[in-house]
């Protein structure tokens, strides 16, 4: 069946519209931009001390709360979403409509990624409006890269939530689900493969595809190299990554990073297809 | 215009419906009738697309599990549970209605007239009372002019003003050319609304009749609550009793219990008693 892509636009204004009234999206755009702000202005008076080698500790510091809070937005949002829907009975109000599940989906998908990646843009925009008037070192250009790998970020995991909550009944269920998720691709994931690598003496290429592979690495594997630094920080697998692929690491990491943008959205896809409004 | 053929649906080992088959011709309204949980609202979901099931459902030529969204352009539906978007206007959630209706803007106003919500068209929906909700609910359905109603519960939840103007609304609504399938377990609501129906249990259909039969097919029994012009309430249940109709002396009048379609031949035996009868209620 075709989709029609006016349905699609006006499933995801509405959804853009509900999803800028939620105070979810709020707190955690606002709890984002503190961050960011904090860690620049500590950056800075480090920066004064260490010259663009505090540049460099504001900007990983970022990464690391990228890395820690994007993933949490989008996992929770996607899967509160569409779970919550199904439990109030507005999917069934919705999909009454003469309009397939797949434009359903896929408009809720764009109207909350683009919220998502408003808010992450904004949280950035304030960071860089800050470094602007205190004449913080680093480049815009470095900023703007990183807020679009943060989007990309933001965009697979919001990917990941809607598959969990698409087959969910329950919002309660979707948004467990979706924290567990968190834990794994965060904290867990990271630590399951160094604790493999060491105790089966992992080959460094391998290691480093298997670290690759996880979206949120893929991101700090693709973000790192912009603010100046070298992936040999990252240990072995950087420095296998350095060594072997070059500029070509950014590269595979986007590229991961949008795989998990694709295969979820197929997944959360089928499961929306096959479960009952 | 609608068949359903041996539609089945099951939750896991629960069968919510049990090889049901209802046709509907155009013009035709048909109640389906019964208690709670018997499967009328899984019947109508199925119908929709909203659920998977075994067996066939037809909307006009469209097979609703391969061209959902084809037989959903014929139909107009108002949900048993009113789940809308509620931080939208009531201007905001019949343009998101017609948006996805492809319905020419310039016919809501009608429409919203129609229903009596011209005056809250700038309301948040979750403000609106239940019955402006259940308003809203028609006015959607009606947008683009279905060929079908599917009304599941229209009236539940409502007080009884409300519930009175709703059916009265429902039946302005009806016209040759449109078809008209309810839910109700309201005996007045089905009688009013309805030419034929589909009396379900347990998820089967157990007896499929003319709406003003089925009163008596099923054996339902009706409470009237009668006032009498003058005379001793005692001596007027006597006269009741005395023509087999159970009756009861009650607060200013007298409970009278008698089948459903026969409420008539309690209010003649008392007038032929001797009792006047000024007003009464049916309670049930």
């Amino acid at each position: 069946m075709t989709v029609e892509m006016d349905l699609v636009l006006t499933v995801a204004r509405r959804e853009l519209r509900d999803t800028i009234r939620s105070k979810l999206l709020w707190i955690y755009a606002a709890c984002f931009a503190i961050l960011s702000a904090v860690l620049t202005l500590t950056g800075l008076s480090g920066a004064q001390l260490a010259g663009s080698g505090g540049y460099g500790r504001t900007a990983a510091s970022l990464v690391a709360l990228v890395q820690t809070l994007v993933p949490l937005m989008g996992l929770t949002l996607g899967a509160l979403t569409v779970a919550g829907a199904r439990e109030r009975g507005a999917l069934r109000f919705v999909l009454a409509h003469p309009v397939s599940r797949t434009e359903v989906l896929g408009g809720t998908f764009l109207g909350l990624a683009t919220a998502l990646c408003g808010s992450v843009a904004a949280g950035f925009g304030l960071e860089g409006v800050i470094g602007a008037i205190s004449g913080a070192p680093g480049s815009p250009s470095s900023l703007l890269i990183l807020s679009g790998l943060s989007a990309l970020l933001a965009t697979s995991m919001l990917a990941v939530g809607m598959a969990i909550g698409a087959g969910s009944t329950r919002s309660s269920a979707a948004l467990g689900l979706s924290i567990l998720a968190w834990l794994l691709l965060v904290f867990v994931g990271d630590l399951g493969i160094m604790g493999t690598a060491l105790a089966t003496r992992m080959p460094v290429s391998v290691l480093f595809f298997s670290v690759a592979s996880n979206p949120v690495e893929a991101f700090r594997i693709a973000a790192v190299p912009t603010f100046g630094s070298s992936l040999d920080v990252l240990g072995p697998a950087g420095s296998y990554a350095v060594d072997s692929l070059g500029s070509a690491s950014g590269l595979l990491a986007a590229a991961v990073m949008t795989v998990w943008i694709v295969v979820p959205a197929l997944i959360g896809l089928r499961r929306f297809l096959r479960s009952d409004a | 215009m609608i068949t359903i053929e041996h539609l089945t649906k099951r939750y896991g080992d629960f069968v919510a419906v049990d090889d049901v088959s209802i046709g509907v011709a155009a013009g035709e309204a048909v109640a389906l009738w019964g208690p709670n949980g018997a499967g009328k609202t899984t019947v109508i979901r199925c119908l929709l697309g909203l659920a998977s099931h075994e067996g066939t459902i037809r909307v006009g030529a469209y097979d609703t599990s391969t061209h959902a969204k084809q037989a959903r352009r014929l139909i107009g539906h108002v949900p048993q549970e009113l789940a809308f978007f509620n931080d939208l206007t009531v201007d905001e959630t019949v343009e998101f209605s017609a948006q996805l209706k492809r319905v020419d803007f310039e016919s809501l106003n009608q429409t919203l007239e129609t229903v009596g919500l011209l005056d809250h068209t700038n309301k948040p929906v979750g403000s609106l009372s239940g019955g402006l909700k259940q308003r809203l609910a028609i006015a959607l359905a009606l947008l683009g002019d279905p060929q079908i109603l599917l009304l599941d519960e229209p009236t539940s939840n409502l007080d009884a003003a409300s519930r009175d103007s709703i059916v009265r609304l429902l039946h302005d609504l009806r016209s040759p050319s449109r078809v008209l399938l309810l839910t109700s377990h309201h005996l007045e609501e089905v009688g009013l609304l309805a030419d034929r129906v589909v009396a379900f249990e347990s998820g089967k259909v157990v007896l499929e009749c003319g709406s003003q039969e089925l009163g008596e097919r099923l054996g339902l029994q009706s409470w009237l609550h009668v006032r009498i012009r003058n005379g001793s309430l005692d001596d007027a249940s006597a006269a009741l009793n005395s023509h087999g109709i159970k009756a009861w002396p009650n607060k200013q009048g007298v409970l009278v219990e008698v089948s459903s379609q026969r409420k008539g031949i309690a209010l003649r035996a008392l007038e032929d008693a001797g009792f006047p009868v000024v007003d009464f209620e049916v309670w049930r």
